[in-house]
Order: structure tokens, then C-alpha cells, then sequence
């Protein structure tokens, strides 16, 4: 059986889900963010298959925009930890959860 | 079966498998090497953009993600002291729900691509991501996303440089 889009899409779907456990069961920032770069990247790998099954480059366009807007995204985010971090002394979402400082 | 669809099957296993690792790590709970696991997942995605004819998006992905992105994140968790994070356990709520909601979305997923089959009686695919063709694409089609993106990241930098200083007043 030849590979064919769908396996691609498995692939990604199986991915998001991993991002998406993470998210709801690790309770620290940093890890939590990891996997929402995973579920990022699965979006990109269905967008990118999309786009080469398709036969068109309009998919791969987005992708580019969203690695860009990823990257932007990951250091504002950093940046917003670290300035938690600097608070509050830690990086676990159950210290974290008044938000009165 | 031909060397690509093996690849394929090559790719997919290691990008699944330091996946798995990056979220559930049996053996460390040190965000250190679910980082180091996280840069294994996309230079193997990267793989996989290359069986896609994605050349350029597999050279941005290796570049950008795997570069930048990740060492700004070993910066951090070496920044932050994390030891104290090893010691505690998860939830077994959490985990339950977890893995409850999760099962729910792939349930979703395979249910809805088993229903429609997007990939059946699709063309042979011809066309190739090579760095001339999305740079066409993206000074013509796109030339005002990819300004506002710019623009995007300068007020990133901005903020994180706001953000990082030690009063915020």
C-alpha cells in the first residue's frame, strides 16, 4: 500500500494528541509549552500534506507564517515565565494560582 | 514497497516516539531532556517535510524550530532552577481526565477520516516547495501577511525586552 495522505494525517492526529496529553497532565510551564509547540507541529505536518496532495503551495505559505508567528509567540511566552518566575519562585501551574501577585 | 514509503514509516516511528518521550518521559521528569526529545521530534518532522517535496519549509524547520526556538528554551530552564519540579507526581485526576479527553479527540479523528477518505482518487502530486517557488508565492500573493509578520515580530522583540526588565513599572 502506498503512503497517501491519510497516513500523513494519522500521523499529525496521533501527534496533536500527544501535545494535548501533555498539556493537560504535566503541571510545569515550561514542559506544558513544549507540548503546544508539538500540537504547532502537527498542525504543520497536515497543512504541508495538504498542500503536496493537493498540488498547490498555498499550505506551505501558511506554514511559513505560522513557524514565524510560533517563534514570536515562544519568546513572548518565555519572556512572561520568567518574569512569573521572578515573582513567585517557581514554575508550577499549581503555585501559580491566584492572580493577585 | 519503495525507499520513500519505508522512510515514511522510519520518520513517522522516531517523530512519534520522542513525542512520547517529550510528554512522558518514564525515566526523567527534568524538562531538560523532554527539550532535548522535543529537538528530536522536529528534525524528524523535517524528515517528513523532505518525503512532502517540502524542501525549504524541512531547511526553515531545522533552522528556526530546532535552532532558535530550542536553545531560547534550554536558556530559560537553565535560567529557572527546576530541581524541586522532579519530586512532585502527577495527578491521578488529571490523568484520568487527560487521558479521557484525548482518547475522545483521536476517537474524533480516525472516526472522521475513516468516514471520508480525503486521500482517495487524488492526482499524482507534482508540485515541489523549492526556495524559488514560495519566494514567488511569497512577494506576490502573500507580500502583505508577510509585512504584517514583520511588523509582528518587532513588537515580539519589543515586549520581550519589556517584558525581561528587572522593575516593571
Amino acid at each position: 500500500m502506498n503512503v497517501g495522505l491519510e497516513h500523513y494525517l494519522v500521523v499529525s492526529a496521533l501527534l496533536f494528541a500527544l501535545g494535548l496529553l501533555g498539556v493537560i497532565t504535566r503541571r510545569n510551564l515550561l514542559v506544558m509549552y513544549m507540548s503546544l509547540e508539538l500540537m504547532l507541529n502537527s498542525a504543520n505536518l497536515a497543512l504541508v500534506s495538504f498542500s503536496r496532495f493537493n498540488d498547490n503551495l498555498n499550505g506551505q505559505v501558511m506554514v511559513f507564517f505560522i513557524i514565524t508567528v510560533a517563534a514570536a509567540e515562544v519568546a513572548v511566552g518565555l519572556a512572561l515565565i520568567v518574569a512569573l518566575y521572578r515573582k513567585r519562585q517557581s514554575a508550577h501551574v499549581e503555585d501559580l494560582t491566584s492572580m493577585k501577585l | 514497497m519503495a525507499i520513500t514509503d519505508i522512510l515514511f514509516y522510519v520518520f513517522a516511528f522516531l517523530t512519534l516516539a520522542c513525542g512520547v518521550l517529550v510528554v512522558a518521559n518514564p525515566f526523567s521528569r527534568n524538562p531538560v531532556t523532554s527539550a532535548m526529545f522535543l529537538v528530536l521530534t522536529i528534525i524528524s518532522m523535517a524528515g517528513l517535510f523532505v518525503l512532502l517535496h517540502a524542501f525549504f519549509l524541512a531547511a526553515v524547520q531545522v533552522l528556526v524550530y530546532a535552532g532558535a526556538v530550542m536553545v531560547l528554551f534550554l536558556f530559560v530552564i537553565m535560567l529557572l532552577d527546576l530541581k524541586e519540579e522532579e519530586r512532585r507526581k502527577v495527578k491521578k485526576l488529571g490523568l484520568i481526565a487527560g487521558l479521557i479527553s484525548v482518547g475522545a479527540i483521536v476517537a474524533i479523528f480516525v472516526r472522521s477520516l475513516l468516514a471520508t477518505q480525503p486521500g482517495k482518487d487524488l492526482p499524482m502530486p507534482t508540485a515541489i516547495g523549492d526556495t524559488a517557488m514560495l519566494g514567488k508565492m511569497l512577494f506576490t500573493n502573500y507580500l502583505l501577511p508577510f509585512e504584517i509578520v514583520s511588523l509582528l515580530l518587532l513588537v515580539a522583540m519589543v515586549g520581550v525586552i519589556l517584558l525581561s526588565k528587572k522593575d516593571l513599572k
